[in-house]
């Protein structure tokens, strides 16, 4: 996942006189420059009972950094464990009935914690 | 697409004019045209299975895709032909609205709408013609399941593009040119979704024209491609057409797995299940966008038209239920699920099962 390069909140303003994509680049403000020719920010949707559905620029890597193949600009990754295509979603959370919204319980120190503070 | 064989006197009106446009005495021709579709409308018992009238309306959406062979690109807007249209229309539009059971409407916010749509396609208990596919489906079957499926696929998403000028800048918008980008293989044409049906329909020594076997294809096919037409065409019926593609990708992904193993079972590589194996995938993704973002979306951005986002989607639950209970019926009373054995239009129907047989796939 590329983070967004410092003062990418200004990226609106481009200073005078900025070159063309294609010429040489310039040595200031080039973090602004590639994010402002690279696509968005990563987003990351956590759908509802679903997969995390993911936008932007980012990049899916083996723990050796290795591309996962990607067919996709957007894509869904698997939440729920389910899936037979890993790390994307195929869907089958919807037959496992997934729900985010059940949480663990809270063990019972915590608990204790809670009550006396 | 080629012109098909006329099912009745309507189609065979509607064919005759459409060829012999401009031509001597067709004003005459437009108005027994009028009359017999009139008379049909009254007539038929069950406009969703007639094998006449759904051709009709089916050969009008056409003048608006890829046209028909010998026909005037210029019937497209001919005011007449449209006047039919609407008629067809009309009757359709008001038996779907009759008969598809709608559940209790939801909130008009994104997140209620989702939760509504998710909910429906889980109720939907057709599933049995994917588990047929994968379980038992004998390779001419599978040819007969690509066929019936050719009549929308080889032109997939174009139905849903109509709606893309209609929807309001916005949420609604950006997501259904996200999911179509990724139909049309997003900006390659080898990924693109009606070229691989193509593929695979090759792979089976299928044609892989648009349009080549539709003479072998039954009304309710015809039907549920025509519901399509309906709702994108029409502007007002745009939430419709937002509702039936969220429902459609929100019932896609499992079933295309269940495809793509029914052919490995008979040795199909993966050159030939790539266009579900791609389905799963994609579909996915889909399905999240289409129903928060569209359904959803355009319900916040136009809450009159949530009752039409609900019904678009129930739409294509409730057609899909009665295709695959007529396909499950005659495969498994070993019957063709094609119009052809049915003893329908024999001539061409033979002739076009003659070239589903040859190998290697015949080119028209």
């Amino acid at each position: 996942m590329t983070v967004p390069a410092a003062g990418a909140e200004e990226e609106g303003s481009m200073p005078e006189g900025m070159p063309e994509a294609g010429s040489v680049e310039p040595e200031a403000g080039a973090d602004t420059w590639q994010h402002r020719e690279g696509n968005a920010p990563a987003s990351i949707v956590a759908c509802p009972n679903g997969p995390l559905l993911v936008r932007g620029d980012f990049e899916i890597v083996t723990p050796d950094g290795v591309p996962v193949p990607r067919d996709r600009e957007t894509v869904a990754l698997c939440r729920c464990g389910g899936s037979a295509i890993k790390p994307y979603c195929d869907g089958t959370h919807k037959l496992m009935k997934f729900d985010t919204t059940r949480r663990r319980p809270v063990p019972k120190p915590a608990r204790a914690e809670e009550a006396a503070g | 697409m080629k012109i098909p064989a006329p099912r009745g006197r309507v189609s065979a009106t509607l064919i005759d004019l459409l060829q012999n446009r401009g031509g001597s005495g067709h004003a005459n021709a437009y108005g027994s045209l009028n009359l017999l579709v009139d008379e049909a409308l009254a007539a038929t018992p069950d406009l969703l299975r007639d094998e006449d009238l759904q051709l009709a309306l089916f050969c009008l959406y056409e003048l608006h895709y890829s046209g028909l062979d010998g026909v005037e690109d210029a019937a497209e807007w001919d005011p007449e032909l449209i006047r039919v249209r609407a008629r067809l229309e009309a009757a359709f539009e008001n038996l779907l609205r009759r008969t598809v059971p709608v559940p209790e409407l939801p909130a008009p916010d994104s997140e209620a709408v989702a939760e509504t749509l998710f909910r429906l396609a889980a109720d939907d208990d057709g599933a049995s013609v994917s588990r047929y596919v994968a379980g038992k489906a004998s390779v001419e079957q599978l040819r007969e399941f690509l066929i019936l499926r050719s009549v929308y696929q080889l032109k997939e998403a174009d139905p849903h593009s109509w709606a893309i000028p209609r929807l309001p800048v916005g949420r609604a918008k950006a997501a259904l040119i996200e999911i179509q980008a990724d139909e049309y293989g997003g900006g390659r044409v080898e990924r693109m979704h009606s070229k691989l049906f193509g593929t695979t329909m090759e792979g089976l020594g299928l044609d892989s024209g648009y349009g080549y076997y539709i003479d072998q294809v039954p009304a309710l096919t015809l039907a549920s491609s025509n519901a399509m037409s309906l709702f994108g065409l029409n502007r007002r019926l745009r939430g419709a057409i937002a509702g039936h593609l969220a429902a459609f990708e929100m019932t896609s992904s499992i079933p295309n797995s269940f495809y793509a193993r029914g052919f490995r079972r008979h040795g199909f590589t993966d050159d030939v299940t790539y266009y579900f194996d791609e389905h799963v995938e994609a579909d996915a993704v889909h399905e999240q966008i289409a129903a928060r973002d569209l359904a959803g979306g355009l319900a916040e951005a136009e809450p009159d038209l949530l009752a039409d986002v609900i019904f678009g989607a129930a739409t294509v639950l409730a057609i899909d239920a009665l295709l695959g209970e007529e396909q499950l019926r005659a495969w498994q009373a070993g019957e063709s699920a094609l119009l052809a054995p049915l003893g329908n239009d024999g001539g061409t129907a033979e002739a076009a099962l003659a070239a589903t047989a040859a190998a290697g796939g015949v080119t028209a």
